[in-house]
């Protein structure tokens, strides 16, 4: 995979590299250079390492990014706050939901909103989907590159099993765009729960015999053990987050330390590495996949039910009752609407989901559907939330809100001028930092390890290069 | 109003002369220091046992030209977002930056990871950071001309692609 010196002086120091003489006749090496990328069939993303080699020994090396660069932030800032949230899901694209909440969550601050618990359990447990689907992804891949393709292949499957009820909830595999300010799309759908449970079973026993096949295996520890060493310090100098900093053995998950959503409620633990390398990376994620699946079943445990035929008791409610209870509101506002049948939109957006998965506050999340065509006020608010000049409009401020992605703390600051469009977007992706890193990784070990060390650092370009 | 955190304490005593503004926004505590304190206000708030801020979040700029309500400000804002995995807190420590000479100390020396953040902000935004060992672009290719994330730089402008150079 080397590529040829550029310039005829280079051309030179190759026929020269091997040996030389000095001025006083010994042999002399010089170092060479190994371009690894920007189009590496090892690199699941678009990179440029330039590797400097001693034989096969890394020397140093230089990284070079902006490969991917969308410019996100500038598109931020010409649209309306929602017309972000697309963007979003394609910074890290394998888990979008992440994204888009850390974003409607940075915007809900500057509002100063609080989302219905329902839909704070729906966002929570779609994200522990997402971080699965994350981790799946970076093992399988990292596991194909070092010639376990089985794995891959099962990994994959499971993964499809996610996005099954990913597509299911959302319309849409990976370019969700689910969250909304304020609140969710729609409601989960129905069956969801048992779909959800099934699929977790499946995904625990592919990674059972994922574990067989790779945890023991002898070759994949020779090849990641003590391969990508980074120490605590180095790390936290760098600023790693997520399963990179913990494979190092730093106690530090913004889910635990800053708990968002309804992260305080679940009991799950976090798991540290001890070395910082390769294998302990793997490790960490690997158990990191079994705890998400235990989140969601809380999740699915906890979840606040969302519009039934029953009431608090779980009964039905009698027409009289009902017509009893409406005279006097305070009680009838604890009640459960009816459902509908027919949806006028789209499903699980109905007016009576509302409640469960939106803010009510008029600012931020558009009206239901339904009383956009029955009645004059929401669909003046309707259109002041979409037309252009108009829009969402947060007051004045700034607001900086992490989330724990799949890679690390994903941070998004957002400063608003009190007008429908957001003055600055910037998001702070946990990419950038390993990257910024990563020649320190790679230096002293060989040049075949910098493929598995730069597969574990799970380098996700959309998020890397905004 | 609740109390001032621990941190906003701190850096009110230690720093009255070049503090400009504090205020705890939506619970981010935010500090507005004086142009060219930045460097020994983050010293502080690194190596001060009862800060602790030993982690170099985040390093943005933000470019106030069009921001309604602040004639005579300075153009842009570089926001430095630390946090501290002892106390678990977390500060935000704002550097006003003239738009004649957009300069500011760089921060390498505290915190390894400036390096590629402070290459960002500079691609982005053209604030130089003094000292910093390697400014080079980092997302934009090397002959891109201006910086892209600046607010009279026009979203809809285009530049021509740069071929290999062989």
């Amino acid at each position: 995979m080397a590529e040829e010196p550029q310039t005829e002086e280079h051309v030179d120091s190759l026929a020269s590299r091997v040996v030389g003489e000095g001025e006083e006749g010994e042999l002399q090496f010089r170092d060479m250079f190994l371009n690894m990328g920007p189009a590496h069939p090892a690199m699941h993303g678009i990179v440029r390492i330039l590797v400097r080699l001693d034989g096969e020994t890394v020397l140093g090396a230089d990284v070079e990014i902006g490969y991917l660069h969308r410019a996100f932030e500038k598109s931020c800032e010409v649209g309306g706050y929602n017309q972000a949230i697309p963007y979003t899901d394609r910074l890290n694209y394998v888990s979008p939901i992440i994204n888009n909440v850390g974003y409607a969550m940075a915007v809900e601050k500057l509002f100063g909103i609080t989302t219905p618990e329902r839909c704070q359990y729906i966002l929570t447990l779609m994200s522990e989907i997402s971080r699965i689907t994350d981790h799946l992804t970076c093992i399988g891949a990292s596991a194909m590159e070092l010639g376990a393709f089985t794995v891959f292949l099962y990994m994959i499957e499971a993964r499809e099993f996610l996005y099954d009820l990913v597509e299911e909830v959302t319309g849409a595999r990976l370019t969700v765009s689910y969250g909304r300010i304020g609140g969710v799309k729609a409601d989960l759908p129905d069956g969801f729960e048992q779909e959800c449970r099934e699929a977790i079973e499946r995904v625990r026993k592919i990674i059972g015999e994922c574990h067989g096949l790779l945890t023991k295996n002898r070759i994949f520890i020779d090849r990641m053990r003590d391969v990508g060493v980074i120490s605590p310090e180095r790390a936290l100098a760098y600023a790693f987050t997520g399963p990179m900093l913990r494979s190092t053995g730093v106690n530090y998950d913004v889910r635990k330390a800053q708990p968002y959503l309804v992260y305080d409620r679940m009991d799950f633990i976090v798991p540290l590495g001890t070395n910082g390398d390769n294998y302990d990376r793997y490790l960490v994620r690997m158990e990191e996949i079994e705890q998400s699946c235990r989140i969601i079943e809380q999740c699915l445990e906890q979840i606040p039910p969302g519009p039934i035929f029953a009431d608090l008791t779980g009964e039905p409610i009698e027409t009289e009752r009902m017509l009893e209870l409406a005279k006097h509101k305070e009680s009838f506002k604890d009640l459960y609407e009816v459902k509908v049948d027919i949806a006028p939109t789209l499903q699980g957006s109905e007016r009576i989901f509302h409640d469960v998965v939106a803010t009510d506050d008029r600012r931020a999340f558009l009206p239901p559907k339904e009383e956009v065509y029955e009645n004059i006020e929401s669909l003046m608010n309707h259109f002041k939330l979409v037309m252009f000049g108009h829009g969402i409009e947060p007051p004045k401020g700034e607001a900086y809100q992490a989330v724990e992605g799949a890679n690390g703390e994903l941070g998004f600051y957002v400063v608003s001028d009190g007008s429908g469009q957001p003055y600055r977007v910037r998001c702070r992706g946990p990419c950038f930092n390993f990257l910024a890193a990563l020649h320190e990784m790679l230096i002293g070990d060989m040049v075949a390890d910098v493929v598995p060390t730069f597969g574990s650092v799970n380098m996700i370009g959309g998020e890397l290069d905004r | 109003m609740s109390q001032p955190s621990v941190t906003l304490q701190l850096l009110q005593e230690r720093f009255a002369s070049v503090i400009r503004e504090v205020h705890s926004l939506h619970g981010d505590d935010t500090v507005v220091v004086e142009p060219g304190a930045n460097l020994e206000v983050l010293q502080f708030c690194r190596d001060e046992p009862r800060l602790a801020y030993n982690v170099l979040v985040d390093l943005t700029c933000v470019d106030y030209l069009d921001y309604p309500d602040r004639e005579g400000q300075p153009r842009f804002e570089v926001v430095y977002h630390l946090y501290s995995l002892e106390h678990n807190h977390r500060v935000r420590i704002k550097c006003p930056v003239a738009a004649e000479d957009p300069t500011v100390a760089t921060v390498v020396e505290l915190w390894p990871i400036a390096d590629w953040l402070e290459r960002e902000a500079w691609d982005m935004f053209g604030v130089n950071f003094a000292g910093h060992p390697d400014m080079r672009r980092i997302l934009m290719y090397e002959e891109f001309e201006g910086h892209p994330l600046r607010k009279d730089y026009s979203i809809s402008r285009r530049q021509p692609l740069v071929g290999p150079k062989n």
